[in-house]
Parts: structure tokens; sequence; C-alpha cells
């Protein structure tokens, strides 16, 4: 899109507001492009947040990768990728890097989805 | 292990055992503003703690050595590739003032999906591993223990990793971090939508480790055909990202703008950068300032950037700033190199010193065309935002092109970076989270039903597996290294000469790169001056010659030419004569022993010759010259005639003749000196009498080759020659004894 500057008669609406006016102004535009922006991250989750969550849950970036590809690859990443750890571990009543171990291994993938069927609890 | 001024920090040493390193603090430090600061003679208002371990600017001589540092946190970024030599030049850098060192990314990590191990060498940058991270910040936490102030250590979050960098970062004591979802979009062409999702998790975790973040705004600077006509723009830049951090949970303090003076010189940048730095300043007043320096129109002459970042120094200095950046002066030529880091950081340091209380004194004007285009230029970005909104939000304007559009706003002249919200790196890999969507770890952003498992860890996600890594730093995987052929061991080895040996070779960036730097001027126009440099360099032996910047003096009269060459050789410092270093008497014992055998000397400045500054300070008692020692001098003047000096001494039976010779065109100095020493002969008189020889450009061995008794060169001080003639003098009479 191409435009002339057509400063003068788009600025009409802001020239008679003070600094302080125009300052609030400035801020309140910025809230309201921002707030869907927000709203979007709160809701949703991408491979990278859900690897970070492994990391924090000790395991190494190696590991971390290749159990949050198995959690795409069979659907359950809305669930969350150390959701998935979590509860097998909980669920067979084993520690958490084991269960890790496992599920690089290509183990415990049908518990897990079974686990989680039925979808949102 | 301490560091100490005298010997060089051994990477080994940072190498060995890091896998059970643990960074002794976390989070941003600025520095300590101190009040009135007395240093020297002098008194600094706008200074923060001075260091304990430092090396002041070169005129610092002339003041006691001070060295006042500015109350601004001072910025270096280091590119070098290779973690290991970095880490040299970032304590070289710390003694130069800087206590925020920068790491740049290799090129392309922000593709790079998941974090990447090891040491391998980067291009532009090092590869951002935890290896790398801990090094580097294990070396920071011993450099800053040697120069007596906190270094903040900073590289980058962002690209389609940007929340594991985040984690790493926060568990390796990462001080600040560059943040902003915009650049992914804008200049990697993440996708929009994945970029802003990972960014609240990135933050998050940065407010967790208390990381001080810095935006990409400075980018469209960069980036827009005009780069002043973006100025709109970058303040719904600034806004946005400050917007979405603070939401997130970041503190104001912690949020940086990176704002860069937008033009240079030889536009009148003033004019057009000053305005904007003000109206930046008036709507984010309650956030840091990380004041930039201007990339854009950077060429290969290291002095016109020099000013041109100096002028960015006013402005900083005029408004204001929290971190001052420094951009090496080379950046426009290479990839920067040790000295140009240290040049930055010693042009921030000095132009801030420099201007200390300034704003005591002078004022930007209240009215005018300062206050008038600031407004403009605020009114101008709200119309900006006014339209987002309008056209459907932030992902909406982006499709459209709004941003470094190279019109000034509302001008539009199509040319902005447009990226579709379905479209780039990482498209279609967001995900909305179920209800049961669960993350056991601490500063997890957003939705997290915690409650489902036990309602008590809702405000401590990790309770439920006992704490994370953010707590527990000991549950963190650490891994060493995963290329055999790429990494610091092999490097290490490949430099084991110069690094462990007496053996040196010269170096811009890596040990044993044997790169030197050559400057000439060629009496001929530029094209040819470029072809005729490069084979005198070969023919001086260099290899990889590479003119890296010409500049003409005239069309045809001549050219200035700089390259870079490599030597093949290296030198053994074991085998260099090493003249012993003036061993200097104290000022009392030299006062006993004048009083014991007075002594008397003549002086003058020979030749044609009207330069006397030196010679007065070597003599006069104001200066604290040899008078105070009760020396008897007898000044003759300039322009004095060598001869007329040798019938001074023997007339006024002196015991030495002190000369100085500053005017070193053709050696006419050192030809003086033979001169003055085959009068001496002549006479007869040259066993009795003491000769010295004084100048900017004498070397001292040089001096004495030409038979007189000693030289000396830039900054000598009156106590070094009364030194030397009580000592001289003293084996004169012992050896007269002896015969």
């Amino acid at each position: 899109m191409k435009r002339a500057d057509d400063f003068n008669q788009k600025r009409e609406h802001l020239k008679e507001l003070t600094d302080e006016q125009l300052e609030r102004r400035f801020w309140e535009l910025t809230e309201k492009i921002v707030d869907p922006l927000i709203d979007l991250a709160k809701k949703n989750t991408t491979p990278s947040i859900e690897r970070s969550v492994l990391l924090r849950m000790g395991f190494s970036s190696i590991e971390s990768k290749a159990i949050a590809e198995g959690v795409l690859d069979r659907g359950l990443i809305a669930k969350g990728a150390g959701h998935v750890v979590y509860k097998l571990a909980k669920h067979k009543e084993m520690d958490i890097r084991e269960v890790g171990q496992k599920l690089i291994d290509g183990q415990l993938w049908d518990v897990a989805v079974r686990l989680f069927e039925g979808g949102t609890k | 292990m301490e560091l100490k001024p005298n010997e060089k920090l051994n990477i080994k040493n940072i190498l060995e055992d890091l896998e059970n390193y643990r960074p002794k603090r976390r989070g941003w430090t600025w520095r300590t503003k101190k009040e009135a600061l007395e240093a020297g003679p002098f008194m600094y208002k706008d200074c923060s703690l001075p260091l304990a371990r430092r090396t002041p600017l070169p005129s610092a001589k002339y003041f006691n050595d001070i060295d006042p540092q500015p109350d601004c946190v001072i910025t270096t970024e280091i590119a070098s590739g290779r973690f290991e030599d970095d880490i040299r030049r970032m304590r070289m850098a710390a003694y130069h003032g800087a206590d925020h060192i920068m790491v740049i990314r290799t090129a392309g990590q922000s593709h790079f999906d998941g974090l990447i191990e090891g040491t391998p060498q980067g291009i532009g940058g090092i590869p951002i591993t935890r290896k790398q991270i801990r090094a580097q910040r294990k070396a920071l936490d011993f450099i800053e223990e040697e120069v007596g102030r906190p270094i903040n250590y900073h590289s980058y979050i962002s690209g389609v990793a940007g929340p594991e960098i985040a984690v790493m970062f926060a568990e390796e004591g990462v001080n600040g971090a560059h943040q902003d979802p915009q650049y992914n979009v804008l200049y990697r062409n993440i996708n929009m939508v994945r970029s802003f999702v990972d960014a609240a998790e990135a933050k998050n975790v940065m407010v967790w480790a208390d990381i001080a973040q810095i935006d990409g705004a400075h980018n469209a600077n960069a980036t827009a055909r005009e780069a002043w006509k973006v100025m709109p723009e970058l303040m719904v830049q600034h806004a946005i990202n400050s917007t979405f951090s603070v939401k997130v949970g970041m503190k104001k303090e912690n949020i940086c703008l990176s704002t860069v003076p937008p033009t240079a010189p030889p536009a009148p940048c003033m004019t057009l950068d000053l305005p904007y730095a003000v109206a930046l300043r008036d709507l984010f007043k309650e956030y840091k300032m990380r004041a930039q320096m201007n990339t854009k129109y950077m060429d290969s002459s290291t002095r016109e950037v020099t000013v041109t970042h100096t002028l960015n120094l006013l402005i900083s200095k005029l408004t204001s700033v929290d971190i001052q950046s420094t951009i090496t002066p080379d950046e426009g030529r290479n990839v920067p190199w040790h000295i140009y880091n240290i040049e930055a950081c010693d042009t921030a340091k000095q132009a801030l010193v420099g201007m200390d209380g300034l704003l005591d004194m002078v004022q930007l004007k209240e009215d005018g065309i300062l206050r008038e285009t600031a407004r403009e230029l605020k009114e101008r970005a709200i119309l900006f935002m006014e339209e987002i909104i309008e056209t459907g939000g932030y992902f909406q304007a982006v499709e459209d092109g709004f941003f470094v559009d190279s019109g000034y706003y509302p001008e539009r002249n199509g040319d902005g970076i447009a990226r579709k919200v379905q479209g780039g790196i990482g498209s279609s890999t967001v995900f909305e989270r179920d209800e049961d969507y669960l993350a056991p770890v601490t500063a997890h952003f957003g939705y997290n039903n915690v409650a489902q498992y036990d309602p008590s860890a809702v405000t401590n996600p990790s309770k439920l597996i006992d704490g994370c890594t953010l707590e527990k730093h000991e549950r963190i995987i650490y891994i060493d290294e995963l290329d055999e052929t790429d990494n610091v061991d092999i490097r290490l080895e490949n430099t084991k000469e110069t690094r462990e040996t007496t053996n040196i070779k010269p170096e811009v960036e890596w040990a044993g790169d044997g790169y030197i730097m050559v400057n000439m001027f060629l009496p001929t126009s530029r094209s040819i001056a470029e072809f005729a440099a490069l084979k005198i360099a070969k023919q001086m032996g260099l290899e990889d010659v590479e003119v890296i910047h010409k500049e003409e003096m005239h069309p045809s009269e001549g050219t200035r030419i700089e390259l870079k060459g490599k030597v093949a050789f290296t030198i053994d410092t074991d085998s260099l004569v090493i003249p012993p270093e003036p061993i200097v008497i104290s000022d009392d014992e030299i006062r006993l022993a004048i009083d014991e055998n007075p002594i008397k000397i003549v002086a003058g400045t020979v030749g044609e010759d009207e330069h006397s500054v030196g010679l007065r300070e070597i003599i006069d008692i104001k200066h604290g010259g040899i008078e105070k020692y009760g020396i008897e001098c007898h000044y003759l003047g300039t322009s004095v005639s060598l001869e007329k000096l040798i019938d001074s001494v023997i007339e006024l039976n002196a015991d030495a003749i002190l000369a100085s010779t500053i005017i070193s065109q053709d050696d006419i100095h050192y030809k003086s000196m033979k001169k003055l020493h085959e009068l001496a002969v002549e006479k007869g008189i040259r066993d009795d009498i003491i000769i010295i020889c004084g100048g900017t450009q004498v070397t001292p061995e040089i001096a004495v080759e030409q038979g007189i008794d000693a030289g000396f060169g830039r900054g000598t001080k009156g106590s070094d020659v009364a030194s030397f003639m009580v000592k001289k003098l003293k084996e004169m009479k012992e050896e007269k004894d002896e015969n």
C-alpha cells in the first residue's frame, strides 16, 4: 500500500490533546493491541514451550526433544508434554527420569494414550 | 581460582570441572552511583564507584591515573565465534570499564529448533550452548572479582527455541537477554503466532531469573531504507514489546528499550535524532534506556564511526541512558577485533566522563523545533496504532506490511516487511491447551491445571515433582560435547604453541590467528592504490592479504590504505633482549645525593625547533621537574645550536647537557645526538659530562646508539631524569676513583 503523508488531516482529533492526554492515549492503544496477544499466549502451547518444561523437569535437551516429538506425534501436546511424563510416573509409580527414558525408547506410549483417552478431563 | 593482573587467564582452568559449576548469583546489576566522586584533583557528578583493577584512558597519566567510571552500565558486544578467545577479550573489556558483556549468536541459530550443545565454532558469534554459556559465566565470575564490579552477561532469547534458551539462561545465571517476538516475525520470518506464544513463556522465565530484557526495535533502523523515517513505528514496536512483557509479569526496571539515534553525519543528525530521543524518553519514562549506537551508516573508516558514536553519546548525555551500548568502530569492515572492542569501551567512557556534569550547565529548550518535533513523532505513533486496531489487530497489520515501511508514517511507500499469519518458520505449531493441560514446573506462563492433582501446588507447580531445575540445579542434565571434530579441545590443541609456550604471534580475534594491520599512504588514485598495497603486503611476506579500508586523500595525489594480512611465523619471547626497566630512586634519595654532590645542568631545545613544553616539564619546579631536587638548571632556550650547548657546559663547569629534540623528520633528532656526542669528544670533555636527549619520538635504545648517555621518550618525568643523573654521576665518580 502506498499513501502520501496526510498527517495534517489525520491528526485533527489529536492536536487539541494535552501531552498527558496524548501519552495516556498512546498506552491505551498499546493495551488494545497487546491484550489479544497475551490471551493467545495464555491459552496455547508450542513444541518449544513443551521442551522447556521437560528441561525444567530434569531432562537434557536431546531427551526433551525426543519426548516432545513423541507427544506431538501421538496428539497429546494439548495435555502438556510434562503432563504426559508426570501422569505416567504417577500411574506406574516410577521415577520421572525413568519414565522419560522409556518414552525415548518407544515404550509406554500406549499407556500414555490410554491414560489421556477422552481428551479433556 | 583468583585472577592476577600479571598472569594470563588459563582457559583450561575454566573448563575443569565445568559440569559441576553453578553460577554464584542471578539477576541484573546496575552500577552503584557515587554522589560527588572525588578522583585526583576533580569532583564528578555523574559517576559510579571506581574499579579495583582497571586500565585508565591513555591521557589519565596526566591526572594521577584516575579512571572515573560513568554511572550507566557499559556494554561490549563480542562475536568472534570462539568462546575461549572471547573470554580473554571479556577480561580486557572489563579492565576498560565494560560491565555488560553481550555475546552474539552464530548465524542461523534462530532457526535451530532446540538447544545446541557442545562447543562448535560459530560464524559471527558463538552457537549459544550450555557449555559455552557456563564457561563464560564462570570466567566472568572470576573476572568480576578481579575488577571489583559485577559483570552482566547477556545473549539472545529469540528464534524458534526461545523458551528453552530462556530456561537454560535462567539455570546458568545469565543476566540480560534480547527478547522481542517482533524481531522473530519481521527479520527471521518465524511464524508470528508461534513467536508471541513462545515469547510469553520465555519472558516469564526471565522474570523468575531477574534477567534484564532488551528489545529488538533498533533493527528497524538498521533495515529501513531511510532509517530516520521509521521513528513513529519504532515507538510502536517498543510499546508492544514493553506492554506485552509487563502483562507477562516483568517489572518495568528490567525492561530496556534498545534505541538508536537513526542518522549519522553528514546528515544533520542532532536535528533528526534528538527530538526522537526526547519523545521516546517522554513516553517511556518508567522504562530503562539502552542506548545503542548507529550501525546503519557505518563504513570502513574507524575514525568516522568513532565521531558518529561520540555524537550518539552526546544524545545519551543530553537525554538519559541506563545501558550505554558500544559498537566497535571496525564493524563496518570485519567481525570486531579485540582492540576495537576496547576502543569502543574507551570511547564511551571517555565521552561520558568528559561530559560529566553537563546538564548542570546546559538544558534542552522547552519550546521550538525540539518539542514540536517530539510531539509530532508521538502523534504519528498514535496514528500508527489507531490504524493497527482499525485493520484488525497486530497480526493483520503485519500481513498488511505496516512495519519497516520506508514512509514517514502515515506516509506509506509499500515496501514494508509483510508476513502471513499462517506462514513462516514454525507455522501450524501452536496448539490450544486442553482443560487438563499441565506443566509441573516453575515460571510457566498461562493456563496450567495444577489443581487437578494438588490444589496446594497451584502457586508452586513444581511441588508436584519435588522441585524443578530452577530450584534444584543438580537436576540439570549437562551435555559436554556432541561433535568430536568441532570442539574446544581440538582448537586448544591446534593453538597450543601460542597458548602454552613462550612463542607468540600477533592476533586480532583468535589465539595464533597471525593477523596484523598495515596502514599506508600511497601517492596515487584509489584503484591503483588498492592493488599496489596488496602487492606491497605480499612482498612484506604477509599471507591472506585483504584491503580493509581505502580512503581518498585526493583523486590523484593520494590514497590512504589499511590492510590486513597474516604473518606465518612466531617469535620466541625468551629470545628477546629487553632492556631492564629504569630503576627510579625515591625523591628523598635523589635529594640526599644532590645535597652531597650538587648537580648543575645546561638545557635547551636543539636545532630549528621552537617546542619547549616537554623540556620545561622536565626542568621546571612547578611541573615537578628536576629543579625541585635542588639541581641547578641553566635553560638556554629554543633553537639552541649544539656548539652553544657544549660551550655553555664548559663555561659553567656543568655536569650534564639536557637536549630536547622534537623534530624527527629524516631522523634529524638522532643525527643531532650523534653530533652532540662528537662535539664533546672533540672538545675533550666527553668523559666529564652526561649527555641526555629527550623528545616524543625518541627511542631510548636508539638514542644511546648515537653515543649519548641516555634517551628519554614520551611520558618521561623529571624524577626519571634526576634518577639517571644521580646514578650516572656516581658511576663516573667511582670510575675516576678507580683510575
